[in-house]
């Protein structure tokens, strides 16, 4: 049986936007899924050395709130200086309380099992990004390269 | 339980850490050998069914004892 593929295109740069990438590639490659990933505009922020990746409760009206929060704290108190690091703190001691791997952990296990991870040069070039910032072992690459890999995938998700 | 050869803890892991962990486990061991994997993660149970689906490893015995989730899957 030929290995199936997996691409996907990571657009998203905030830490709950971080999961869905790294957690179907890592899974997909344990299940024997040749896969890349592709990080364009805000993406990009997940191959950063060191990741700074926040959650805001703003424009997200899903988001479930600690301690009735979203009662309390109406749209505009979410806008204050400190809130948004104060939910990503509380986001994280969350995840970790549920034994929710970090999004550092999970990039790891994508690299270890092999999955490919490829920066785009437009958004490198667009946003004055320097390589040295970027982990190890990621390709720089285009439209056209995604496309070699994503026209033989089994499945291909925008995320 | 029937025997097995090497045992994963991963209770308190959640997805998709107890397959990832199972995963590895499994290179590391050889063809025909069981591996006991021991989880919490009520979705483990699809999960792991699903995975031997997928990779071909027999899941041989998958049983929910004291709140604790148990696996045995046969490396192919």
């Amino acid at each position: 049986m030929e290995q199936k593929k997996l691409a996907i295109i990571a657009t998203k740069g905030s830490l709950d936007w971080a999961y869905p990438p790294f957690i179907l590639a890592s899974t997909a490659a344990a299940l024997g899924y040749e896969t890349q990933i592709f990080f364009t505009f805000y993406g990009l922020q997940l191959l950063k050395k060191k990741l700074s990746l926040e959650v805001t409760p703003l424009g997200n009206p899903g988001m479930p709130m600690p301690m009735g929060m979203d009662k309390w704290f109406p749209v505009l108190g979410m806008t204050l200086p400190g809130m948004q690091g104060m939910m990503t703190s509380m986001m994280k001691k969350k995840m970790q309380s549920k034994g929710v791997a970090s999004v550092e952990e999970l990039r790891e296990l994508c690299q270890e099992a092999e999955v490919k991870l490829i920066a785009c040069q437009m958004t490198v070039d667009l946003f004055d990004m320097e390589t040295s910032e970027f982990i190890d072992g990621v390709d720089y690459a285009g439209a056209a390269a995604f496309f070699e890999f994503a026209g033989e995938s089994d499945i291909c998700l925008y995320i | 339980m029937a025997d097995f050869d090497q045992e994963l803890d991963a209770s308190g892991l959640n997805c998709p850490l107890p397959i990832l962990r199972a995963k590895k486990t499994l290179n590391a061991m050889a063809g025909g050998q069981i591996l006991h994997v021991i989880a919490t993660d009520p979705g483990s149970v699809k999960d792991f069914d699903a995975f031997a689906k997928q990779t071909g490893n027999e899941l041989m015995e998958s049983k929910e004892d004291g709140g604790k989730f148990h696996f045995l899957i046969k490396k192919s």
